[in-house]
């Protein structure tokens, strides 16, 4: 009749279902099961043999002029592009009329016509512009830079075709000032002041009244800069065809022209003439006889093409081989390998019954879906970051034996790309975890995983629904998350084919990952809400 | 109280005139018929098909410029989602037997394995068959009433879609033999690998994952490469009407490569399904 102490585990120190022991619980459930570990680490390495695979094959055998530069640049062999002041790569080939500023000064100029050649309807990509219309981002004016070199820190006040008057400086800064189209009805005065590594940009429609565009700061800039009017006529997008069949628009090489009167300066300026030419030299455009000018009167006429702005990958839409974006294609493999398993993890235990003991061990019910929800959110990012990271890493060196070009990324965009890749996994897992939890039956929870993430970016980018129907579905459904793997930002002062076929998404990397993030902490309520309704 | 009571005639003596296969079949049919899932997922397959491809066409638009758009393959759209559900059918009709054991009594009453899967591949193929062309004349029929007024209009070269022309002919029944084979590749994927998650997983993975892979794989001739090998790449070579000379392999080689796929994964699955232990 003695009383007998209940027996109590000798674990020193913990609670009887403190979560650290839940998640030490659920860890073990995982790795015990072989057939889960194995799967993680085939679909790491899968996915990492598909980014090489991408790699391996790339098109760097057929070498083809595009011309990034204003034409001509070739696209094979080690990277060409220049990196801005942001360390962005940038497009910096325009044809400028230039003089040495010495010291402080001011440029004022009044542009009365911007007009473009668009590429010849129905030719190769390359052939020679002749037919007259509308560049949206064609730009003509006036532009203070610390060199001639590639990449230089810059500020300009430009006219474009499309865009109406703007200021823009190294090369992703962007500011709106008067807006239509110029004419000689309708001329616009530009303005830039420089003081120190201040510049100041002014328009006025009439010479007299002036407003400031924007003011800026050029880190660096030295004593002595170069100055003067410029032109250029951007490449445009080749064409797209999506399923249904509509084009984008033809691409190819531009032209514009500008006429400028009413030159006036001050400051330190020499005596000389004025020196014209591309600044990196375009022997494409001067053998069509396009980039030249002409002083006549108070008017000088400046034409010419290529841009100043920043670089994106080029070549045909849906080939993205040129960025480190297509190595990552392996992620479906891990997101499919990855839905699988954490829907064996919640599903496994109604089957089995194990669910009866887990929750008979710790029987608040929320904790034991977070517990699961840990452990297979935290293997998911490993086997998301390792595989992504292996793809890229080899992938690129594997380009680079080649001597094929890849797009090259600041080291945030890239960090950014294989963090998201794994964080982007992390939470797939969880939701699938959450749907299991709510439907109970594999079947049902895979297919619904690859329903809303697998099937939407498919429909949006490799059926080639319309682009207004592909933005819409990558903006409300979880595979909105996919724009964390987006390399290049969208410029809205490139042209560009901006659409998921050719790897850009609606919304902004983060953004759309929060889209995912709010679907799973939905599904989570539900499944907690259904789990301490429901008997196990 | 006699042991030698004699059993009900009707279990113990077959039918006359039916085969094994026949018994089977209809033993698959009366599994089938009596769960609920089957009947909505054939309905959901219908559905989703028609709707997919009815918002396709929908969102689609030929500028006054003209455009090089396949109207055909354009209202065929939803096959390619509708082959999910198909594939699910698929999938089910084997790996729930192994979910819940039934595979046990499945063999006992018939121990001839590949009778019992010969019978799941008719049933499936059939109700897939039946299922896919009602989806695809759905589909067809969405194209043919909606394609028009979103310029896809005969004065651009593009007629109302019509089952007399033979190449729509050829798009439209080939389209529905492609769901038939969809589902008996995704039969013989489940019946190889038996657990639920990982054969839909497996399933899916086939169907979608080389399109994804090689719409980034930059150099030409591995990307024809793919899209000869990929069951769905080959398969929906058949819905093609325009360009046909563009296409890695003409329409019906390609969905023979998708029938070799729904072979060789049957043939897989029934020599694993003989080997092994249910």
């Amino acid at each position: 009749m003695t009383a007998t102490t209940p027996y109590r585990s000798a674990t020193a120190g913990a609670t009887r279902d403190g979560f650290g022991q839940l998640v030490h619980a659920e860890l073990t459930k995982f790795r015990t099961v072989r057939g889960w570990v194995a799967g993680m680490i085939v679909a790491a390495l899968i996915t990492a043999g598909i980014g090489i695979f991408v790699a391996a094959g790339g098109a760097s055998q057929s070498c083809q002029s595009v011309g990034a530069g204003g034409g001509g640049s070739a696209s094979c062999g080690p990277p060409a592009l220049p990196l801005g002041p942001g360390g962005e790569p940038v497009t910096d080939n325009f044809y400028f009329v230039r003089q040495p500023l010495a010291g402080n000064g001011s440029l004022t100029v009044r542009i009365t016509s911007l007009t473009s050649l668009l590429p010849p309807a129905g030719q190769e990509f390359g052939a020679a512009p002749d037919r007259p219309g509308v560049v949206a981002w064609s730009k003509a004016g006036i532009i203070i830079t610390s060199s001639l070199a590639a990449g230089s820190p810059y500020a300009a006040m430009l006219a474009t075709g499309g865009n109406g008057v703007r200021m823009q400086w190294n090369y992703t800064g962007d500011t709106p000032g008067l807006p239509g189209a110029v004419s000689a009805a309708r001329p616009r005065w530009l303005r830039l002041t420089r003081d120190g590594d201040t510049i100041t940009g002014y328009d006025s429609a009439d010479g007299v009244h002036w407003t400031v565009v924007e003011t800026v700061h050029l880190a660096g800039l030295p004593g002595t800069v170069q100055a003067g009017l410029f032109a250029a006529s951007p490449v445009l997008p080749p064409k797209a065809v999506n399923i249904a069949g509509v084009s984008q628009g033809g691409g190819g090489s531009t032209a514009s022209t500008a006429v400028f009167d009413h030159l006036s300066r001050s400051g330190a300026w020499p005596a000389g003439r004025w020196a014209g030419g591309y600044t990196q030299g375009d022997e494409a455009a001067e053998a069509q006889g396009i980039g030249q000018y002409r002083q006549a009167g108070g008017e000088i006429t400046v034409s010419g093409q290529g841009d100043i702005a920043p670089a994106l990958p080029q070549g045909e839409p849906g080939l993205a081989e040129s960025t480190i974006g297509g190595y990552l294609i392996g992620t479906f493999v891990g997101l499919i390998a990855m839905a699988v398993v954490a829907t064996m993890f919640m599903t496994g235990e109604y089957r089995r019954g194990l669910i009866r003991t887990t929750l008979a061990a710790s029987p608040r019910r929320a904790r034991m879906l977070a517990a699961k929800a840990l452990v297979i959110g935290a293997v998911a990012f490993a086997v998301g970051l390792a595989g992504a990271a292996a793809a890229v890493l080899a992938g690129a060196a594997l380009a680079d034996a080649r001597g094929a070009r890849i797009f090259p990324e600041p080291w945030p965009t890239e960090v950014r790309m294989l963090v998201g890749t794994g964080a982007l996994l992390a939470v797939v897992a969880v939701l699938t975890l959450a749907v299991a939890a709510i439907v109970r039956r594999s079947v049902a929870a895979v297919t619904i995983v690859f329903a809303v993430i697998v099937v939407p970016y498919f429909l949006a980018a490799i059926v080639v629904l319309p682009a207004g129907a592909a933005d819409w579905l990558l903006r409300v459904t979880p595979a909105a998350a996919f724009a964390v793997q987006q390399a290049s930002p969208q410029y809205p002062q490139v042209a560009a084919y901006y659409a998921p076929v050719s790897g850009y998404y609606p919304l902004a990397p983060w953004a759309g990952f929060a889209v995912l993030c709010g679907w799973t902490l939905a599904a989570c309520g539900v499944a907690v809400w259904l789990l301490r309704r429901r008997d196990a | 109280m006699s042991l030698t009571a004699a059993p009900p005639a009707a279990a113990a003596a077959p039918v006359p005139g039916s085969t094994p296969f026949a018994d089977a079949l209809h033993a698959e049919w009366t599994k089938l018929r009596t769960l609920a899932g089957a009947g909505w997922l054939l309905l959901a397959a219908v559905a989703v098909t028609i709707a997919v491809s009815a918002a396709a066409d929908a969102a689609s638009g030929c500028s006054p410029a003209g455009c090089q758009a396949d109207p055909v393959k354009l209202s065929l759209t939803g096959v390619q989602v509708g082959q999910a559900i198909v594939a699910i059918i698929g999938v089910l009709a084997i790996s729930g037997e192994y979910s819940t054991g039934m595979i046990a009594v499945t063999l006992t009453a018939t121990p001839r394995r590949l009778t019992v899967l010969g019978a799941k591949a008719a049933l499936v193929g059939g109700l897939t068959l039946a299922a896919g062309a009602i989806a695809v004349l759905g589909s067809v029929l969405a194209g043919r009433l909606i394609l028009p007024g979103r310029g896809f209009t005969a004065a651009r070269g593009f007629p109302p879609l019509s089952l007399a022309d033979g190449a729509v002919l050829r798009a439209a029944g080939g389209s529905v033999l492609y769901l038939a084979l969809i589902a008996l590749l995704a039969l013989g994927v489940a019946t190889a690998v038996r657990d639920s998650a990982v054969a839909i997983g497996a399933a899916l993975g086939l169907l979608y994952l080389v399109p994804i892979v090689a719409s980034v794989v930059g150099n030409q001739h591995w990307q024809r490469h793919l899209e000869q090998l990929g069951p769905t790449t080959a398969g929906l070579m058949i819905e093609a009407t325009t360009q046909l000379t563009d296409l890695p392999l003409t329409p019906w080689q390609g969905l023979g490569v998708l029938a070799a796929w729904a072979a060789g994964a049957l043939v897989l699955g029934g020599a694993l399904l003989r080997l092994r232990d249910a």
